[in-house]
């Protein structure tokens, strides 16, 4: 095989291919027909000659997968921008200073020359002032915060490891911990607002399963207990036995025996029932060892129907384009398949017509019951009530529901539809037209049988998870490529969309105008005043370019909900209509957007980012979702079904959908209040510490003269300060996380921001100043002009730089003291440790022996010994750090009692309520109330009946399908199961 | 659809599992101490340190008003003398003046003489820095490279001893106390030496060891301000002599601010002065060697007795009793409107 591939260089366009294939001289077009994307699943075929045309990040799916950012979290560029402020802050303060000391040098310095002179070169005041501009920049510096980023690194890998070790995280069937790939966005995970979700492995685990069936106006499927009544399906729950059937699946669970007995007792109505789930689809078996049979359903819808019929006897074995073999009750028998009558979307339906081995000619039909109950015979209207009830029963649980019904065909009647049908369908013109009035003609006085349900089996616990997350103000958009149907069914199931809602809005239009009228009606009826020319948002974009605005939240009139498919976000994430989009979907509680490509996922995000100031998260579990997960500020990835992919891109990653509320309102809240209340602290203490330099300065002829030792200055922020701090910021919890989970409106003041932004950095500033004026004037005071309680001096430098220096150290530990709420043996071991190693090294510094050794390098020796054995100076300790933290007190306690926000009132909550003892965590089911039954289990588009009937593709009919009896009424199995 | 059975570990098989240790530490439940903000820790902090401070202060007031205190500024009294030193000239002529006071009262117990310095800036960067410690500890060491300069070696490479700013500008008046009793005077008796820390006496400050102290200054020279070298600045008594001479230890320990008293003389209590200075007309006895109306300086001299708590400064005192009567009231405060809080509340309930 020799030949040469022209292609197009690898591009993001997943319904685009061209290229020529040249083969021994021939030149044969290849496109996108031709061509099978990454990932694909080839079925009902042993072998393929294929030819990898792009490979690894070439590939269409890879390049849909956009580019890997860098992320950082808000709080780092806030932290540049404080940065940067506080560059100038120094600045400004040594420009002060300097000036003052030209002005000093001018008026004072100049005379006193007698006894200092001026330092070598400097010749004028204004000089000197220049001079000291640069001394005072080396003075103050420690006000930029150097050692913030390191600390702040350890902070968010210390919290990266608690998501590392949760073991509330850890998900034990197949043995994977959360893990915190990227540790550097923690604190964001205390701030998500919007979260992206992917459906398919994320919300659900990708099962369709046989739940419930209503036979001839019975219900099956429910379990009920002696006393009759309902009782919850958990996994000790005594499954039905289908021993009897060695052609049975072995994982299918069903917990009704009421439905087996009735097929023992060969009901005719359930034989028909189970006969025609196991004629009417378009499945192809494949059974490469006899009695191990595996189906390949074009949904799984389809799929899960026809095993269940397996499991109750009545197996569906093989098939060819003209028969399917069935092995009824242990029976085998041959039906001639004669037409199938093919879903679409239109009909929402199929049908079969079988000739059965006696020779009866029957048509079954399955569909969405609004369309089937149409066509029903009128004989069946009392048990179309029935079966109504028992179908608005399933459709409240969130089952996926299909009406089953047949009809027996005149044979005459059928010879004719069957010749008009072949000339339909031969037809060239208006094919497709005929054949619906054919089907429609042949498909009506149908008797209804019952229906089925199935559901679509959610991930442990999403619905209470999708329940939380919205207590906690967090909008859910789920962002999926199945059609509208199956999303929307799984809105209602997950309990993200439910009757309460005031509208649902369907986004479908396919022209740019559609559905910008579409997005305006919507918001129209959201919220009518958003046209008004006095709305703020309306003038904002007046005013500044569009590309630049954040837009506000805005408030609907209700809660609402938005559906919009791939093809309509297409046209809305095109320029002009992106705003529109953005504030109408913003403005609904929950926003689904169906048949979306990989890379729409990304732009979704990226929209959101862009418009919102709100920190975006994006779950999923498949190479489709790498984009979304790499364009969110945090992507996390579901590990476990479907691949690495989507973990190898992702920054957390765990098994299950469900431990998003724990990674957000436990880890992420902490985090987020530990790296507030870290910063806080350590811009407040920096800033107390440098401005007592800055006071200083007026009181010594500004020339840079420093209060403390300059050990002190050195080891302050290294050896004094930096353990307890971080003590406080990998161990502080305000509530534990029983209680972040039960009161999730906890998480809210972490979306707005609340606990640090520039008005809280303000404030540290303002609580840092007023400390440092504290710590300068209360020693200054106290020594001024005054003596030791022996006569000798005690105002000289050393002594007045001691105290300053131990007052702000024992000020800023109680100040930590005061933000710990959370005392572990560390932090206590952190705080008097840090205290205790200050007066060891203090003294140490200022003893005899090392003033003999380092002459030059402690001068201080004795002061500790003179200074802290004076009672006034221990007095004016204590004043300092009354007036220090007093007000602080004081302060917080009326700011709560006051102005309390939403969070301190569910804290007060919590306190009284811990007085009680705490309530067990909730296990409560979700019960739907819904009515709404659009769900029927079809999740394909179309169906492929015909290529079933034309043969192609059609391997040899299964060697074992005339073997394998097992009669359910043997002896052997006579009295199990019963 | 996949089957998840397959990812069970199986029995038997020593797979280690992933799933995190379960200790405290890294579950995140450590035991911990958790005080909060209530109603009764808020307030009994604010009345207790309230009270406390109200306490202490009242103590550091009264005390801080029993000191007794004379101060007397001579540098307009001897304006003379402090023009004469205007002219650096005449360094070497000598000039006295004197200062009166009485004393209505006996003043019992220790009494101290400071002198005071105003607008001195004793705590500018370059001033602290202009010293060797080295040097003062008796090491022979090369001062060149300290920060003495400029006062650390004359043009001739003669160092100077001490060297730096701050010796060279040492307090160099000498004040004698004479108390006039019955038309006769007599001169109280003053104790030079006891003044300074112990450590800097005798672990911060050494003579160069030598057989004797001028030898052992031998190669340097004063500090030109110096009117004698640091040999001779104490010639009666051995051990208050060169480096370790009380009065050049005291300057020597800067002072914090450009205001500031330095301890000069201690009453000897001995004789008529065995309680304290009894009431009668003293004076000062100035010789005036230290000039500062160049750079608008002051001269003080102050006698005073000390307290526990220091002496006459009543900052701390009032700083303690303004305290504490704003948390007393800030405890009233924060009482008045938690009650309205609750009332509100119970209000509220009701309905």
């Amino acid at each position: 095989f020799t030949g040469e591939i022209r292609c197009e260089a690898p591009n993001n366009k997943l319904d685009k291919f061209t290229g020529t294939l040249t083969l021994r001289g021939e030149k044969y077009a290849l496109d996108n027909e031709k061509m099978l994307l990454r990932g694909c699943t080839i079925r009902n075929t042993e072998w393929c000659f294929g030819l990898v045309i792009y490979a690894g990040p070439d590939t269409k799916l890879m390049q849909n997968s956009g580019k890997t950012t860098f992320k950082r979290t808000s709080i780092d560029r806030l932290m540049n921008v404080l940065v940067l402020v506080i560059f100038a802050f120094l600045a400004l303060m040594c420009l002060i200073l300097a000036i003052g000391n030209g002005i000093w040098e001018h008026d004072k310095g100049y005379y006193f020359q007698v006894y200092l002179p001026w330092a070598e070169g400097v010749n004028s005041a204004s000089y000197s002032g220049f001079l000291m501009f640069w001394s005072y920049v080396i003075i103050l510096n420690t006000v930029v915060p150097i050692s913030l980023y390191v600390s702040v690194e350890i902070i968010r890998l210390g919290n990266s490891f608690y998501i590392d070790w949760d073991r509330k995280m850890y998900y034990p069937l197949n043995d994977t911990p959360a893990q915190a790939r990227t540790t550097t966005l923690n604190e964001e995970l205390g701030q998500i607002k919007y979260i992206f979700s992917d459906k398919t492995g994320t919300l659900t685990q990708n099962i369709m399963c046989f739940n419930k069936c209503s036979i001839n106006g019975k219900s099956y499927g429910d379990v009920y207990d002696m006393s009759g009544q309902r009782i919850e399906v958990n996994e000790n729950t005594e499954k039905v036995d289908f021993s009897y059937n060695p052609l049975a699946d072995p994982k299918f669970a069903f917990y009704d025996h009421s439905l087996v007995e009735s097929v023992k007792l060969n009901d005719v109505p359930t034989h028909r029932f189970f006969r025609l789930l196991s004629l009417c689809h378009t499945v192809m078996p494949e059974e490469k060892k006899e009695g191990n049979l595996v189906y390949q359903a074009q949904s799984p819808d389809e799929g899960a129907l026809v095993t269940a019929a397996r499991n109750f006897g009545f197996v569906f074995r093989a098939r060819t384009p003209e028969t399917i073999t069935v092995v009824e009750m242990g029976e085998t028998k041959i039906y001639k398949l004669l037409a199938i009558l093919d879903f679409n979307n239109v009909r929402k339906r199929m049908s079969v017509i079988v000739r059965s081995p006696e020779g009866d000619l029957t048509l079954y039909c399955k569909g969405a019951d609004t369309i089937l109950y149409e066509l029903l015979h009128p004989s069946c209207n009392f048990l179309k009530g029935q079966t109504t009830e028992h179908l608005n029963e399933f459709a409240g649980e969130g089952l996926r529901t299909l009406v089953v019904a047949y009809k027996s065909l005149e044979e005459d009647y059928f010879q004719d539809w069957i010749r008009r049908h072949h000339e339909a369908s031969t037809a060239l013109e208006g094919r497709e037209d005929k054949l619906s009035e054919l089907y429609e003609e042949i498909e009506k006085d149908l008797m209804l049988l019952g229906a089925t349900a199935i559901e679509d089996k959610l991930q442990d616990g999403v619905p209470q998870t999708i329940e939380t997350l919205a207590k906690a103000n967090i909008k859910i958009w789920v962002l999926t490529g199945d059609k509208q149907e199956t999303a929307m069914n799984i809105g209602y199931s997950c309990n993200l969309l439910n009757d309460d809602m005031e509208d649902v809005f369907i986004i479908e239009g396919s022209t740019s105008d559609d559905v910008l009228n579409e997005l305006r009606n919507a918001r129209k009826k959201m919220k009518p005043d958003s046209f008004l020319d006095s709305d703020e948002i309306n003038i904002q974009f007046e005013k500044s370019s569009k590309n630049q605005i954040i837009i506000p939240d805005e408030q609907a009139n209700g809660v609402y909900g938005l559906v919009i498919t791939g093809h309509s976000l297409a046209y809305a994430l095109e320029g002009n209509l992106e705003l529109e989009l953005v504030r109408t979907a913003c403005m609904c509680k929950v926003v689904i957007c169906c048949r979306v490509t990989p890379l729409q996922k990304a732009q979704v995000v990226e929209l959101v980012k862009k418009y919102k100031k709100a920190v975006t998260l994006a779950i999923g579990d498949g190479a489709n979702d790498v984009s979304m997960i790499k364009t969110a500020h945090i992507g996390v990835g579901i590990s476990g079904q479907e691949g690495m992919q989507a973990v190898l891109s992702s920054d957390f990653s765990f098994a299950q959908f469900r431990y998003l509320q724990r990674l957000l309102l436990v880890h992420g809240r902490w985090s987020y209040i530990r790296m507030c209340k870290f910063l806080k602290y350590f811009f407040y203490k920096n800033f107390a510490f440098t401005l007592v330099h800055f006071w200083y300065g007026f009181f010594s002829g500004f020339s840079a003269q420093t209060v403390y030792d300059e050990w002190f200055i050195t080891l302050y922020n290294l050896v004094y300060t930096s353990l307890p701090v971080l003590g406080m910021s990998l161990f502080d919890q305000d509530v534990d996380d029983r209680w972040s989970m039960l009161f999730p409106q906890l998480y809210v003041p972490g979306q707005q921001n609340l606990y640090f932004n520039k008005m809280v950095f303000v404030k540290c500033m303002l609580q840092g100043i007023y400390s440092s004026l504290i710590l300068f004037f209360i020693p200054y005071g106290a020594m001024y002009n005054t003596m030791r309680s022996d006569g000798k001096a005690i105002a000289d430098y050393q002594s007045f730089a001691l105290m300053a220096q131990t007052c702000l150290l024992i000020v800023v530990s109680v100040q930590i003291g005061l933000d710990t709420s959370y005392w572990t043996v560390v932090n206590q071991f952190f705080i008097w440790g840090s205290l205790s190693v200050y007066f060891a090294i203090t003294f140490t510094t200022y003893s005899d022996g090392t003033y003999l050794i380092f002459t030059a390098s402690l001068p201080f020796i004795g002061t500790a010994r003179n200074t802290l054995s004076q009672p006034n100076v221990w007095l004016a300790i204590f004043l300092s750090i009354i007036l220090c933290v007093l007000p602080v007190v004081g302060y917080r306690f009326l700011k709560a009692q006051l102005k309390p926000t939403p969070s301190d009132k569910v804290l007060l909550k919590i306190k009284e309520a811990k007085k009680r003892p705490p309530p067990p965590s909730p296990k409560r089911r979700l019960r739907r109330t819904s009515t709404r039954r659009s769900g029927y289990a079809f999740s394909h588009q179309h169906g492929f009946g015909a290529l079933i009937m034309s043969g192609r593709n059609m391997r040899p009919k299964s060697p074992f399908a005339t073997t394998g009896t097992f009669s359910p009424n043997s002896d052997k199995y006579k009295h199990k199961g019963l | 659809m996949k089957n998840k059975a397959s990812f069970l570990p199986r029995e038997g098989e020593a797979q280690p599992s992933r799933c995190p240790d379960n200790t405290a530490f890294k579950q995140q439940r450590l035991p911990a101490w958790k005080p909060q903000l209530t109603i009764a820790s808020v307030l009994s902090i604010f009345f207790l340190t309230g009270a406390f401070c109200l306490t202490v202060g009242i103590c550091l007031v009264l005390s801080a008003n029993s000191v007794r205190e004379i101060q007397v500024d001579y540098s307009d009294k001897c304006s003379d003398c402090s023009k004469l030193r205007e002219n650096s000239s005449n360094w070497n002529k000598e000039c006295h003046c004197s200062a009166n006071f009485t004393l209505k009262e006996d003043i019992l117990g220790d009494v101290f003489m400071y002198y005071g310095l105003q607008n001195f800036y004793q705590n500018h960067r370059r001033y602290v820095i202009s010293r060797s410690d080295a040097q003062l500890l008796g090491r022979n060491v090369n001062i060149q490279r300290s920060y003495c300069a400029p006062f650390s070696a004359y043009r001739n490479g003669t160092p100077m001893a001490p060297c730096g700013a701050i010796a060279n500008s040492m307090f160099n008046d000498t004040i004698d106390l004479f108390y006039s009793h019955n038309s006769s005077v007599i001169q109280v008796p003053l104790l030079k030496t006891g003044n300074s820390w112990w450590t800097d006496k005798n672990v911060k400050f050494r003579n160069p060891e030598s057989y004797n102290l001028s030898s052992a200054f031998a190669g340097t020279a004063r500090p030109p301000y110096w009117q004698k070298p640091v040999y001779l600045l104490d010639e009666e008594d051995e051990r208050n002599n060169g480096y370790v001479n009380d009065d050049f230890i005291v300057w020597m320990r800067v002072s914090a601010f450009a205001t500031f008293r330095n301890l000069y003389r201690r009453l000897r209590r001995v004789q008529r002065f065995a309680e304290g200075l009894p009431a009668g007309n003293y004076t000062f006895r100035i010789s005036y060697n230290f000039p500062v109306t160049r750079f608008k300086g002051r001269k003080h001299v102050i006698l005073s007795t000390v307290v526990w708590s220091g002496g006459r400064n009543p900052f701390l005192g009032i700083a303690y009793l303004v305290s504490g009567t704003a948390a007393t009231l800030t405890g009233f405060v924060i009482t008045g409107i938690h009650l309205k809080l609750r009332k509100k509340q119970t209000y509220f309930q009701e309905q």
